[in-house]
């Protein structure tokens, strides 16, 4: 599981990894932006609903262009789970190794 | 009470609204003169935003088939049909159903909502799976919380994205069922069926199509889009709803697939919860009976429909992507819808205000539905009214000179300084359609 923090690891991969470098997060990042509010800055521990500025209607939009990016199926009770950005790398690690 | 301060944010928003005029909530009309009209706050006004598309509420024969059921067979059920039994009507109807649509067997649900609860939170359970539009109506979100299946959503009227979704789920073990409206109740817009069709049968799904809005309302004999497309017999299941078109109340699932009487023994919202009273159903088979010969109150319905659409536009408004029963004004702007839609309530004219996040893409909506009962002339008032409290809004050009148009805007901002920004609606809606 993730551990909050910016210098958080991972054990899903099973490799020690900064969460700050890690592509999956990078991408989430990079599908966020045009969906976030411009101003607030986008760290792992941020709260997508609440930080973010984005309501349930960004939020979906921004979900969709994640996985056509990933090219992945995020279930509606994955994202039920997710709170954090590093909640969503770790279902999105999650995801793919299911597939 | 604390145990109601979680509607907090449900509350401001219906604070602000009333505070700038009407609450969409909290209206009441003082009588109902006809399918179009009705008396509210001791004025006469038009009725946009009813659904009652083929304007049948005061349909003579309906309302004597309901007065003689009443009569002869009591005001309820006073229970389910599991628990209670059946009626002849509740069977005849369900008969004539099946019939109407060419299919094999249909169920009776005591409402719209609870047919699409009933049907797709029984449908599909666990280890299956829910593809649904992103677009779907409450009924259908809420059935899937009842559902053990996995929902996965697609990007609305989307056939690419639902292929993709399809092809990662490809080998899993597990029924694909998908789920789409025929025309979809916030904008109008109907689905690309065939499109969708295509893509289900590539990836052996089934499709389940809601269409509510469409029952009377499309096709030769008013089946809906499936007819209107010629895709009947690639549907395996139908629901839909007697309270728009047929003008009563209750809902249905009709199907060609074999065996489909076991669901009514698996669908906790057609076990717990009373049968439709007889008289509805007997209003409910009149008005059905009437639909496949209702060639010129569809004409009329789509007539009706275009000069509305066409009237709206041209004068400047953001409108649904295309021509259809429900016409929508897209607006960015909380207080000039609000503003809009009290401004007609005041002038006489009734629709639906919709708010994010029940509207696509976070718009806000005045949402207009058309029925046949409607004269050219209600339609052009209407259109009328628009325009011109559309313009004192500044949310269509005005056509006198800019300037002109900013001066008018602000004599209708100075027309109600009480108005107090509304903030931006959270995640609760407040919709009225």
């Amino acid at each position: 599981m993730w551990v909050a923090g910016e210098n958080a690891m991972t054990e899903t991969t099973g490799k020690a990894c900064d969460m700050l470098n890690d592509p999956i997060y990078l991408e989430i990042v990079s599908q966020l932006r045009p969906h976030a509010d411009k101003s607030v800055n986008i760290t792992p521990n941020a709260i997508i609903l609440s930080d973010l500025g984005m309501d349930s209607l960004a939020i979906m939009d921004f979900v969709f262009d994640l996985e056509d990016a990933l090219d992945l199926t995020i279930p509606e009770h994955r994202i039920s789970e997710v709170k954090s950005i590093s909640d969503l790398v770790d279902v999105v690690y999650k995801l793919q190794k299911e597939a | 009470m604390a145990i109601f301060d979680k509607f907090q944010p449900l509350t401001d928003v219906h604070e602000q609204l009333k505070s700038v005029g009407q609450s969409p909530s909290a209206l009441q009309f003082d009588e109902i003169i006809s399918p179009t009209e009705a008396v509210l706050n001791g004025r006469r006004t038009i009725l946009l935003g009813t659904n009652n598309y083929l304007g049948l509420t005061f349909d003579d024969a309906s309302i004597d088939k309901g007065i003689a059921a009443l009569r002869e067979q009591g005001t309820g059920t006073t229970g389910s049909r599991i628990a209670n039994g059946s009626y002849g009507g509740h069977k005849e109807l369900e008969r004539e159903l099946a019939e109407f649509y060419g299919m094999r067997d249909a169920i009776l649900y005591s409402t719209g909502y609870m047919a699409n609860l009933g049907a797709i939170g029984t449908l599909a359970g666990r280890g299956d799976y829910l593809l649904i539009d992103a677009d779907s109506h409450a009924s259908i979100h809420d059935a899937c919380k009842l559902s053990d299946a996995q929902v996965i959503r697609f990007r609305h009227n989307d056939p690419v994205n639902l292929a993709k979704k399809l092809e990662r789920l490809a080998g899993k073990p597990g029924e694909k069922l998908i789920v789409i409206e025929s025309i979809y109740s916030m904008l109008g817009d109907t689905s690309p069926l065939k499109e969708m069709i295509a893509v289900k049968n590539k990836y052996g799904a089934s499709l389940l199509i809601d269409e509510a809005h469409s029952l009377g309302v499309m096709g030769a004999t008013g089946r809906g889009l499936c007819e209107l497309a010629g895709v009947e017999k690639d549907i395996e299941f139908v629901t839909g709803t007697f309270s728009k078109s047929i003008g009563t109340i209750g809902g249905f699932l009709i199907s060609n697939v074999p065996g489909l009487d076991i669901v009514r023994l698996a669908s906790r919202p057609y076990m717990f919860t009373a049968s439709l009273p007889p008289s509805v159903v007997a209003t409910a088979r009149q008005a059905l009976s009437r639909v496949p010969g209702a060639t010129e109150l569809r004409t009329k319905l789509w007539d009706n429909a275009t000069q509305l659409y066409a009237g709206l536009k041209n004068a400047g408004f953001d409108l649904g992507p295309q021509v259809s029963p429900i016409v929508a004004i897209r607006m960015q702007d909380p207080q000039k819808a609000v503003a809009l839609w009290n401004g007609l309530l005041e002038a006489g004219v009734y629709t639906n205000l919709a708010l994010p996040p029940a509207t696509p893409s976070g718009w806000f909506l005045l949402r207009s539905s058309i029925s046949a009962a409607h004269s050219s002339q209600q339609i052009a008032l209407a259109v009328e009214l628009c325009t011109r409290i559309g313009r004192e809004l500044g949310l269509i050009p005005c056509p006198l000179t800019q300037g002109a148009s900013v001066e008018m805007m602000n004599i209708a901002t100075k027309k109600k300084p009480s108005e107090e920004p509304l903030e931006t609606v959270k995640d609760d809606a407040v919709v009225q359609a």
